[in-house]
């Protein structure tokens, strides 16, 4: 076991960034054009960082899997993104923001990161209103903002319910500009297969075409990992079908530490599962509980004849209805953060209060009835009516509604057939994104030289719980504001290499033992489908590493898994041909990191004997259901290093965690 | 709602690769939860070609939350299926009912070739954005401060409305033209609608619109079909303002 060098560097917190930056090496503008970086991933934190290293003038690959840049997933982040520019008059500020992110992130995330984010989070939204973001304006043409889980403040900026297609296609637009003046050449359909490192430094990859399916060897300088989370381990989650932890892993197997696995955040407001041939899981906004309330029956009976049909919720009286995170958080209410939030439902549902139909009985209802009524009268009064009717006031509340949430309402619609205007949603917590990661110094750099990982792919600024309307801040402060001065620092002892060829020993095994993984795939003789396995896996994860967790039950998780990964590789088929598009080959090779990194994941929960954040271990609460923390032997982040070629025995290296300019305290939202 | 389980026909278009010659193959599928997605549907069966052995369908689709303009098909006869405001993967069977036939297609225009199946490539797209779908402006530390410049929330939501856009292609598989100008209308529009977009206006729409004639999309002769089709009900509005950008440009451009 080893200690991580963190390389924060000196000084009061809110100077640690303005210094290391007037001290980090620069790159000559005419330097610039020798030297080659790859980007893997096109998200908000591929993207910006890309465009913003081609802007410089270095040459930059970008690469994608998907048909375009513009399909990343965060295109699918809904309700905003934060940002400490206290336009609001309500106390916000860079120390508020940066106080909020590493409480709601329960004192698991790094302090100097966390201020810097902060710290660069109004820079953002001046370049995206400066890049065309239709941001939401008031009637008087300036920003409008709302709030978000685990704040006191509104400080989240958004477009509607779209806040990350907005912010994706601006950094699209900017990345569209370098490919189109020449400075970033775009590899879309192509999956990252493995890094290469010549002299133990990351110097390139090689890349999968997916529509050809011809190996490529790509060389460069640097390359930056920006291929998003890894939440698709569960088979359901939030994430696209194609989100994958396979960059990321790649990295780990080569010699990049792995951080906090088993930091996931469930979110609570997700639509519920409907049956076994089930995808994916839909995201309601966070936004919704700026005006919806989330409750079950009081009753256990009310609850069953809901679930029978004989009740519908609107039949229900208030007196009838616990409001539950409004009765035991009344400081936060229904704002509290994601994992309490989630708890919270679960163990309403575990109580059999549940609501929805299915297998489970999981689902909770979020009802906007309250909010119709008191945005209708608002409006009506905003009208000059200062006595309207009933009627009036429901039909301008839902006017509002519309206005606001529109887009989701109208998904909600769509994938369950009932009408939220006039009946509650009914929603259930699902696995959505994922606070763990690639390990990361405080300059982005892996623990492979060279080798740096942005965004939800590194691990460093959330903790054990991210804040909503955090994840869009993180990838563009990563990506816009951070890495292009780190990776510089980097480069700069690299402008008299010179182009890094790719017929070396190194390039030629890697490709080797990427088309020898191929050939294994497909010349399996197995039986069952690559979806089969996922499943499965899924199933393991979510029963067993998900909302809570227990000794027993990942300690049996990792022997699982681990019978599940010998299955998987005996009697898995691949149909199809090396030579052509193969989608069923692209997902055999995702699910086959996934496979480990579970394993993973449940050695790293095991091994934390505490409950923080998204990690609840039922062994670690106090006597409301609470999370207990243990800060004596916790207080790290776990850094886990690939041995032997099985996650199993990865080797525990801890960075300490010090907080010199908060005070570290006991969660409380009460 | 209570969920059912139909038997459905499908008749899909399959095409090995671009130069391959496709034509339609039929499958029975039975026990679909209404429930499902269309894509859903799709995953089954393709699980049921796996055990078969057989080669599944290739297809398109990533977020399956109708947001990142991946998901494409010509459903019965219909870009995105017969919902309207919808895409692919918004798209449920309980749209359709047992015994139903149900015919899927690519996206078929000149300037998307079929890739393999039901995928085509769209990269056209890209190259129109990368002629002139953006604001120039390089990543500072120093733009001025956002609220420096108040936006009229008319244009503002204008210009988002413009900007919702996914990229999908539905304007363009169902125009008879084959004609992409609701989508470059749209960028254009929400360019063009805000105050950081005007410096660049003229040049932007001639760019875009010289690009999306060299990629072989065709001309717009009024017929509303995108408009239609379109699952984010992006407007012919834009087509209109970006005629006018167009036409403006065109008689005072110093080029």
């Amino acid at each position: 076991m080893s200690t991580l060098n963190s390389r924060i560097p000196e000084g009061p917190i809110s100077e640690k960034w303005t210094n290391h930056k007037n001290h980090m090496k620069l790159v000559a503008p005419n330097n610039r054009p020798k030297i080659d970086v790859i980007v893997v991933g096109t998200g908000l934190a591929g993207a910006s960082a890309a465009a913003s290293l081609g802007e410089m003038g270095y040459n930059v690959k970008a690469f994608c899997f998907q048909d375009s840049p513009r399909r990343a997933h965060s295109i699918a982040a809904q309700g905003g993104i934060n940002a400490a520019k206290n336009y609001q008059n309500d106390g916000d500020s860079i120390y508020r923001l940066f106080y909020d992110t590493i409480k709601g992130g329960d004192y698991r995330a790094r302090e100097a990161n966390v201020y810097r984010l902060a710290e660069v989070s109004g820079n953002i939204i001046d370049q995206c209103v400066a890049q065309g973001v239709p941001f939401a304006r008031e009637y008087g043409g300036l920003l409008d903002n709302r709030s978000f889980g685990g704040t006191q403040v509104q400080r989240t900026f958004y477009a509607a319910g779209q806040t990350g297609q907005q912010l994706l296609l601006g950094a699209y637009s900017a990345l569209s500009r370098q490919i189109g003046l020449g400075r970033v050449k775009m590899y879309h359909r192509h999956e990252m297969m493995d890094l290469v490192k010549v002299d133990g430094k990351a110097r390139g990859i090689i890349a999968r075409n997916l529509v050809t399916g011809e190996l490529e060897r790509h060389s460069a300088h640097a390359v930056v990992i920006a291929s998003g989370g890894y939440g698709n381990v569960y088979f359901l989650s939030t994430n696209a079908m194609g989100s994958n932890v396979s960059a990321a892993w790649k990295v780990h197997k080569k010699g990049a530490h792995f951080a906090n696995p088993c930091f996931v955040q469930i979110h609570p407001t997700c639509i519920p599962v409907h049956g076994t041939n089930q995808s994916k899981l839909t995201l309601m906004s966070e936004s919704l509980r700026n005006s919806g309330r989330i409750w079950v029956p009081k009753k256990k009976e009310d609850a069953e004849a809901i679930r029978e049909g004989r009740l519908k919720p609107t039949q229900i009286a208030e007196e009838d209805r616990d409001y539950f995170l409004e009765r035991r958080y009344p400081a936060f209410g229904n704002l509290v953060p994601r994992d309490v939030a989630s708890r919270a439902a679960k163990e309403r549902c575990d109580e059999g209060f549940g609501i929805e139909a299915n297998d489970t009985n999981e689902g909770v209802y979020l009802d906007f009835a309250t909010e119709i009524r008191n945005k209708g009268r608002q409006s009506a009064f905003a009208q000059g009516d200062h006595n309207p009717t009933e009627e009036k006031i429901i039909a301008l509340g839902k006017k509002w509604i519309e206005e606001k949430y529109g887009n989701l309402f109208q998904m909600y619609q769509k994938i369950t057939d009932d009408n939220p205007y006039e009946t509650p949603m009914k929603i259930y917590p699902a696995v959505h994104y994922t606070m763990g990661g690639v390990w990361v110094d405080y300059n982005l750099q892996s623990s492979i030289e060279g080798c740096f990982v942005t965004g939800e792919a590194n691990f460093s600024d959330h903790g054990a719980n991210r804040l909503g309307a955090s994840a869009l801040m993180q990838g563009l402060a990563d990506g816009y504001f951070v890495l292009p001065y780190t990776i510089s620092d980097y480069l700069a002892n690299d402008i008299r290499t010179g182009k890094i060829a790719t017929d070396s020993p190194e390039f030629e095994q890697a490709e080797a033992e990427v088309q020898a993984s191929i050939e294994r795939f497909l010349q399996n003789k197995g039986t069952k489908s690559v979806d089969h396995f996922h499943k499965r896996l899924g199933l393991i994860m979510w029963n067993k590493v998900g909302m809570a967790r227990n000794e027993a039950g990942l300690k049996e998780a990792i022997e699982e898994i681990a019978a599940l990964r010998e299955e998987f590789y005996k009697d898995v088929f691949v149909p199809g041909d090396a030579n052509e598009m193969n989608p069923e080959l692209d997902k055999a090779m995702r699910v086959a990191d996934f496979i480990e990194l579970g394993q993973l994941m449940a050695v790293d929960a095991l091994h934390r004997l505490e409950s923080c954040g998204g990690h609840f271990r039922e062994e670690y609460q106090d006597s409301e259901g609470e999370t207990l923390r243990d800060d004596d032997n916790f207080k790290y982040v776990a850094a886990w290093e690939y041995q032997d070629g099985d996650a199993k025995k990865a080797a525990l290296h801890k960075e300490a965690l010090n907080y010199e300019f908060i005070k570290i305290a006991a969660r409380n939202y009460k | 709602m209570a969920s059912k389980f139909i038997n459905i026909t499908l008749k899909i278009w399959r095409q090995k690769n671009t130069n391959a010659k496709g034509g339609i193959e039929t499958y029975s599928l039975a026990n679909v939860s209404t429930d499902s997605s269309f894509l859903e549907m799709l995953d089954q069966l393709n699980e049921q070609l796996i055990n078969e052995q057989k080669e599944p369908v290739a297809f398109d689709h990533d977020c399956r939350e109708g947001i990142c303009g991946m998901c494409s098909l010509y459903i019965n006869g219909r870009a995105h299926g017969p919902e309207t405001g919808t895409t692919t993967c918004q798209l449920h069977m309980r749209s359709f009912t047992d015994g139903d036939t149900i015919y899927v297609e690519p996206w078929r225009s000149r300037a998307f070739p079929i890739v393999k199946d039901l995928v085509v490539d769209r990269s056209a797209f890209d190259r129109i954005q990368q002629a002139g779908g953006f604001v120039s402006v390089n990543t500072s530390g120093r733009t001025m401060d956002a609220n420096a410049i108040p936006i009229p929330k008319h244009d503002a939501d204008k210009a988002f409305e413009a900007a919702a856009c996914i990229g999908c292609g539905a304007c363009v598989a169902t125009c008879k033209n084959g004609s992409a100008m609701l989508f470059v209308g749209a960028k254009v529009s929400q360019y063009a609608l805000l105050p950081q977009g005007k410096v660049e206006a003229q040049d932007r729409v001639i760019n875009m619109v010289r690009q999306m004639d060299e990629e072989g999309f065709g001309n717009c002769t009024n017929t509303g079909a995108c408009e239609v089709e379109c699952p984010k009900g992006i407007s012919l509005e834009n087509i209109a303002r970006m005629n006018r950008e167009f036409l403006s440009a065109s008689l005072t451009a110093d080029k």
